[in-house]
């Protein structure tokens, strides 16, 4: 299969002010939050970008969204920089994370005509997309209560269906489950599985090893910024499981666990 | 250009499908200005003026007959009454029960008569004793009419010259002012300080909602993934602030110019016509002016709540520049600038300009400078606040 997303040596460092230098115990001045990182993606598969909290994963994803940029190393979505041309990569990838929000005032209506709009998508096609994804996540119930009014499970569907109004070929969740209840955890799931049926080429950014056992194809486990081990699920597993995989990864990097 | 459209439909639905917040910045602030001030009017007329009704309680001890015409043509009717009672009248007064006492010299007019400045050798004129009381409105009024009585009565025995003689060359028209001039010099000293507090209120009541307010809540970085140019959310953020708060500051400026009158008119200065005098050109340069300072205001505060992580501290930061913008504001009440240069100044310039037109007395080319300097710094603004949607320490980590 054709390598789709191709992370060329990236690193990318933070300025710590003074409060989080106190919070991190650290007298450096700068973090690093990714390291060289380099690994692909094919065409259609899910890649499970695996690590603990603060390894990089949300720094890497919001460089892969265009949202950031990196000190070093470029990333290339089918053959294009996303250095060079960041309007033109928004176009084609969707991002959906936890810590990106709806404006609480409108109805999962109005985001949905707002975004097709920035998207540039026809009213038409706009509509034809509203049945489908609405539908997919029964959000024709609650289509017209503000996102005020909603529970989390529901801003999640809307997130959801907005982060895919144009239809993109690349997607970037991540961690789309954290905080949901089972059920609708289970309707994100479904949905990435969907998304890869139908050819989409997805990174999953999680730390729930069983989505990654049950959803990618490829992973790589990322801690202090770096890539640890990268390749295909059962090439990394090795027959065991995930889990203990991961452990031994982490201990092998940062010693026994505290 | 068309994302700038769809930014600035949807600022629009979030203000004016938002009724709370439409009334709060928008309708209450020049409903609370007409309220206040007509009441303020009102309470400042019953202060100053007296009831038509009011019949004085005036009283005069030794009333000499040659003094009687120029009360009379005050309208000041004083009952006589014995000088051993005036003692208790004074006491009522100062009680507010009674509201003056006019105590003649017993030889006033012999005393008068006989009186000469240049032959007085330091001995003093004979003196006529007011009492009144200044904190009782009826009293201050009888005593401004009893002291033109009697300035009148001291003309008439020791007139040397006139001033401003009813019947001379000018036929009494010796004020040269017209009541536009009146009218302009008053509003002109007033409205620049008032629209700009009011301006810049109006901003600050929308402007940190939007753009702090969405980095508060994490909106901002959802819209920064979509192909949105981050100028073209700056320009369609700037545009649609722009017009809500050009619409609080109408509604402010509207209270005001409809109370004026109420106020002004309590201090004596009678009812204002101020939309006979008032050209369409005049109009224009104002709504000119106006918009050009609500541009550079907005990007001010544009800038400071990009900096700011949430709309509290947004608008703490713009505070502060709430005093330079009354001390520019107070600037305009003192006169109207002339040097040129100083019209490239922001705010500074728009008050000048406001008070210019206002007062009928403007030069074309500062107005011009105004508006075009604004307008350069309004770009400015747009473009910094570009750059800083496209810094990852402004939009995630401030």
């Amino acid at each position: 299969m054709k390598e789709f997303l191709v992370v060329d040596n990236l690193s990318k460092t933070f300025k710590l002010s003074a409060k989080q230098r106190k919070i991190e115990k650290t007298e450096s001045k700068r973090k690093v939050a990714v390291n060289g990182l380099s690994f692909s993606a094919r065409e259609g598969e899910i890649f499970g970008l695996l690590g603990p909290n603060g390894a990089g994963k949300t720094t890497t994803l919001r460089i892969l969204a265009t949202l950031i940029k990196p000190d070093s190393g470029d990333a290339f979505l089918n053959g294009k920089s996303i250095l060079e041309n960041p309007g033109e990569i928004r176009r084609k990838i969707g991002f959906l994370t936890s810590e990106l929000k709806l404006e609480e005032f409108f109805t999962p209506n109005y985001l949905f005509n707002f975004f097709s709009a920035l998207h540039g998508i026809e009213p038409e096609r706009r509509d034809r997309r509203r049945k489908e994804l609405f539908g997919i996540f029964g959000i024709d119930d609650f289509a017209e209560v503000k996102v005020s009014a909603m529970s989390s499970g529901m801003k999640q569907k809307t997130s959801l269906a907005i982060s895919v109004v144009h239809d993109p070929g690349f997607i970037i969740f991540d961690e789309p489950t954290n905080g949901l209840d089972v059920l609708t955890a289970r309707v994100v799931t479904d949905f990435l599985a969907a998304l890869k049926a139908e050819g989409k080429t997805v990174i999953l950014s999680t730390h729930i090893f069983s989505l990654v056992e049950k959803l990618c194809d490829r992973v790589g486990v990322i801690i202090d910024g770096e890539m640890m081990r990268c390749g295909a699920l059962a090439e990394v597993k090795a027959g065991r499981d995930m889990e203990d995989v991961f452990f031994d990864i982490y201990r092998e990097k940062k010693g026994e666990i505290a | 250009m068309r994302n700038i459209g769809t930014v600035i439909k949807k600022e629009f639905a979030r203000f004016f499908g938002d009724k709370r917040l439409l009334f709060t910045s928008c309708i209450m602030p020049g409903l609370m200005i007409y309220v206040i001030y007509s009441i303020m009017g009102g309470a400042i007329s019953t202060m100053i003026n007296c009831d038509a009704d009011y019949v004085p309680q005036a009283y005069v001890a030794y009333m000499p007959d040659s003094v009687r015409n120029f009360f009379e043509g005050e309208g000041v009717i004083l009952e006589s009454v014995a000088p051993s009672d005036a003692e208790a009248i004074i006491s009522r007064i100062a009680d507010k029960d009674a509201d003056i006492c006019v105590v003649f010299p017993e030889k006033f007019e012999r005393e008068t008569a006989d009186y000469d400045v240049l032959a007085a050798n330091g001995k003093p004129a004979p003196n006529v004793e007011v009492y009144y009381n200044s904190s009782s409105p009826p009293s201050s009024d009888m005593y401004g009419k009893v002291m033109a009585a009697l300035d009148g009565y001291e003309k008439s025995i020791a007139n040397k010259f006139d001033v401003n003689r009813p019947e001379g060359e000018a036929g009494g028209g010796y004020d040269l002012a017209t009541d536009k001039d009146v009218s302009g010099r008053v509003l002109s000293s007033v409205l620049p300080l008032l629209l700009i507090i009011f301006l810049y209120s109006g901003c600050l009541a929308i402007a940190p909602e939007s753009i702090a307010g969405e980095k508060e809540r994490g909106t901002i970085a959802t819209l920064l993934v979509t192909p949105i140019k981050r100028s073209e959310l700056a320009i369609g953020k700037i545009i649609s602030i722009t017009v809500i708060a050009l619409l609080c500051g109408l509604s402010s400026s509207l209270g005001t110019l409809l109370s004026m009158p109420k106020l002004l008119g309590a201090g004596g200065t009678g009812e204002l016509g101020i939309q006979a005098f008032y050209a369409p050109r005049d109009y224009a340069l104002l709504v000119i002016v106006i918009l050009s300072t609500i541009l550079v205001i907005i990007s001010l505060i544009s800038l400071t709540s990009a900096y700011a992580k949430t709309v509290r501290e947004a608008s703490l930061i713009a505070s502060p520049l709430m005093l330079a913008v009354m001390l520019a504001g107070v600037s305009g009440m003192f006169g109207t600038e002339s040097r040129a240069a100083y019209y490239l100044i922001p705010i500074y310039n728009s008050v000048h300009s406001m008070r210019g037109i206002l007062a009928f007395d403007y030069l074309p080319l500062n107005a011009a400078t105004t508006a075009l300097s604004n307008l350069g710094y309004a770009l400015a603004g747009g473009f910094a606040l570009a750059r800083m949607f496209d810094s990852e320490r402004i939009v995630f980590t401030r």
